[in-house]
């Protein structure tokens, strides 16, 4: 038996069509759309003009506090516009947009970087380079990996845990990312290892992904402080409490985070940003994104461009389908449906899913029959149906009290009501609704 | 492609292909089985009582939400067919035709319906209805016509009392053990069904192939028949060894008297259980004492129904008090 978390946990079809794709590189778009809000925390600050030439990499929007992070310029060009549109949350939001510099050579350098494995920064450095290369996490949270990594003194931290789960159904974008640039992710955790001063560091993935199991057993023969452990195929795994759970049988406090059990998890393409920051000295101005869908043509793995129109992206794998009725930012159960295609792939965009007619619409929401099926599959140990009940009545003091906070949103619950209630639309709803509640309380 | 057409919704945007309809119909696929060994051994009777009150018990659902709550009309969820199927097989297969109606009309206006419909009722329907019809009727309640032989003959069949039946009686008028057994039908009988009893309880080998059904397309999971049936076990097997001429041994309580349908499809009823794992063993180890209960000391030979009943009244109570654990809940946050 692999190792696996306890509590709940699902198991949907997998569908990872575009598993052996390997990840091609998107044709540099015309015009780039960069939102200002791309990770979690306080949006960055715009520092160009409209009218200013850009280069690569070249910094258009500093970081904005603490918890934020600096976004660079995925493409040489010229500023043209600084306006609100938008973006994959479905609200408008203020964006960069940069016309491409179409005889600019450096946008179309696609020349791959040779391995390099001495590193010579020093942990203070590589947390200085991630800061200002507004390195967030890839996985999907993009929380700015500078505050993860910044450890106060004195915390008790021994392992790190590098998340190659990619539990979502459909995306493939780290699988490939880890068997296309394996001895750079192996190269990437050592600089983490480096910077934190821990010797100890475990890469989860799950049994889905042999061909990646086995070649990093094999990176990993000679390495005493680096481990693969090899997981159940088991949703949601890739949340950071359940991984920790399954690799280390730690549990991660109510409320609490990770390093409170002495664990920092990050995933494969944050490693690999990392990587490529410290060792190549190039910011995050691009990412792998899935494409994916039962009918599209060429479904496959892109790298893409921060900004980057998504309708570029699916304009590269034959157009959408005849019957899409609905896009998907992200995968199937965590993504956001997505209205029109004009928005831009930002830092936390790991895959686009295009559904047809016969698995876009919901089931008719019928009355709930106290099966204890959502209980069953809560991988937090919550009580889905009791706290739907309490938000539809509106006591939400209650639904506080039944921990409705400590929700991830994985979606289980809902995923398998054979009622089709609208589980975790209710939960979300009562969450916000609690923190409004504290805000006036306060 | 234009964007009128392109749906949103919130995550998740993919679901499981289970559904309530599915869930109610592998139950009823279960009952197959039983059903089959019920018409074998009652004949043609069997099939008239399970139509009768599968018919009436679909009807009053339908005439209710027409015309008395004037909602949506939910026949086709097959939660009144189950209903009907698990009243039949909890009713002897002489009953007048008249007392099973009033047996539906309680078990799903009564029991279902007037507390709002499936997955609103606290107490399994098709066992109200039965137990309505058992403190109404107890003499038409308890003839049992006896197996096989008169499978053929539908009137004027030969009625006899179930083994459970013959035990309670023989130990009133003083009998021994030994002296009871020799009127009892061999376990062979027992096992495969070819005792009196009602349409579907008799066979325990039927039941139970409906039972691993029901485990292997994870309707119902092991918690409630394992606890219930090893807690009358245990029961009834601790007072069989301290005085094995006094109580029967716990073979014969759990092959008989309805206690694996009860196990099996009466108390794992979804909208009557626990929600939780660990209050499922509450609730079953419940019905497991109170059924030993009213079998040893009470004036009835059988009490699965009314421990199954008792036992969903705590059902709200046993939810709040047996919940899950929390992810994380035993350590206190360094943070907060």
């Amino acid at each position: 038996m692999f190792k696996t978390f306890q509590i709940g946990g699902i198991h949907p079809p997998e569908n990872k069509i575009t598993s052996t794709s390997s990840i091609k590189r998107l044709t540099v778009p015309k015009t780039v759309y960069v939102p200002i809000a791309q990770h979690i925390g306080i949006p960055s600050e715009i520092i160009v003009a409209v009218k200013d030439k850009v280069t690569i990499g070249q910094v258009i929007a500093k970081s904005g506090g603490y918890v934020s992070s600096n976004i660079h310029s995925p493409v040489a060009g010229v500023v043209t516009k600084l306006d609100k549109f938008i973006d994959t949350s479905g609200y408008k939001k203020q964006c960069i947009v940069i016309r491409t510099d179409e005889k600019d050579p450096s946008n179309f350098n696609e020349q791959e970087y040779l391995l390099k494995t001495s590193i010579e920064l020093s942990p203070k450095e590589i947390l200085q380079r991630i800061t200002d290369f507004g390195i967030v996490g890839l996985g999907g949270a993009t929380f700015p990996s500078h505050v993860k990594l910044n450890v106060r003194e004195g915390t008790t931290l021994d392992c790190l845990l590098i998340n190659g789960v990619e539990c979502e159904p459909y995306l493939t974008a780290d699988h490939r990312l880890m068997l296309e640039k394996s001895e750079e992710i192996i190269v990437g955790i050592k600089i983490v290892m480096r910077a934190l001063n821990i010797s100890k560091a475990i890469i989860g993935i799950e049994n889905n992904k042999k061909d990646a199991i086995d070649l990093f057993k094999n990176l990993t023969k000679n390495e005493s402080t680096i481990q693969v452990g090899t997981l159940q195929v088991k949703y949601p795994q890739g949340g950071e409490k359940q991984l920790v759970k399954a690799l280390l049988n730690r549990d991660v406090p109510i409320n609490g985070l990770p390093l409170d059990v002495g664990v920092i998890v990050h995933n494969v393409g944050t490693i690999f940003a990392i990587y490529e920051a410290i060792q190549h000295n190039k910011p995050l101005t691009e990412r792998v994104v899935t494409v994916t869908g039962k009918n599209l043509k060429n479904a496959s793995n892109f790298w893409v461009k921060i900004g980057t129109p998504i309708n570029n992206l699916i304009d590269a794998v034959g157009g959408l389908p005849e019957g899409t009725r609905k896009i998907v930012n992200g995968g199937p159960m965590m993504g956001k449906a997505i209205k029109n295609t004009d928005v831009p792939v930002t830092k936390g965009t790991s895959g686009i899913l295009v559904i047809s007619e016969n698995e876009a619409s919901r089931g008719k929401s019928e009355n709930c029959i106290r099966c204890g099926e959502c209980v069953f599959v809560c991988p937090m140990g919550l009580e889905p149906y009791l706290l739907m009940n309490l938000v539809e009545k509106n006591f939400i003091d209650r639904a506080s009290s039944e921990d409705i906070n400590t929700c991830i949103e994985c979606g289980s619950c809902s995923y398998v009501c054979p009622s089709h209630r609208p589980l975790l639309d209710f939960i979300r709803f009562g969450k916000n609704s609690e923190k409004k509640l504290q805000t006036v309380k306060n | 492609m234009s964007s009128q057409s392109i749906i949103i919704s919130a995550s998740p945007h993919i679901h499981s292909d289970r559904t309530s309809k599915k869930l109610m119909y592998d139950v009823i696929i279960a009952l197959v089985p039983a059903f089959l060994v019920s018409l074998y051994v009652f004949g043609i009777s069997a099939f008239f009582v399970t139509a009768i009150a599968v018919i009436s018990c679909i009807i009053f659902e339908y005439l209710i939400q027409t015309f008395l709550l004037k909602t949506t009309v939910t026949i086709g969820d097959g939660s009144a067919l189950l209903t009907g199927i698990l009243l039949a097989f909890n009713l002897p297969s002489n009953l007048p035709i008249w007392m099973i109606i009033v047996g539906s009309l309680v078990a799903i206006g009564v029991a279902k319906m007037s507390f709002g419909g499936l997955g609103f009722n606290i107490f399994n329907p098709a066992l109200v209805g039965r137990v309505f019809l058992l403190i109404s009727f107890p003499v038409q309640m308890t003839m049992w016509p006896n197996p096989v032989e008169n499978s053929i003959k539908i009137a004027d069949a030969v009625t006899g009392a179930t083994p459970l039946g013959i035990i309670k009686e023989g130990l009133m008028f003083g009998e021994t053990m030994t002296e009871i057994t020799s009127k009892l039908p061999s376990y062979f009988d027992m096992f495969f069904g070819l005792i009196g009893g009602s349409v579907g309880e008799m066979s325990a080998f039927a039941l139970l192939l409906g039972g691993i059904y029901l485990l292997v397309r994870r309707v119902i999971s092991w918690h409630i028949p394992i606890s219930m049936l090893g807690s009358i076990a245990l029961i009834t097997g601790i007072f069989w060894l301290v005085s094995p001429e006094q109580y029967a041994n716990p073979l014969i309580h759990i092959l008989t008297g309805g206690a694996l349908l009860g196990a099996f499809f009466m108390a794992t009823d979804l909208v009557t259980s626990p929600m939780t794992k660990k209050g499922m063993i509450v609730f079953a180890i419940g019905i497991g004492i109170i059924t030993a209960v009213i079998r040893l000391f009470g004036a009835y030979p059988e009490g699965v129904s009314f421990a199954i009943l008792i036992m969903n009244a705590f059902v709200p109570l046993i939810n709040s008090n047996f919940k899950p654990k929390r992810f994380g809940a035993k350590i206190k946050s360094k943070i907060l």
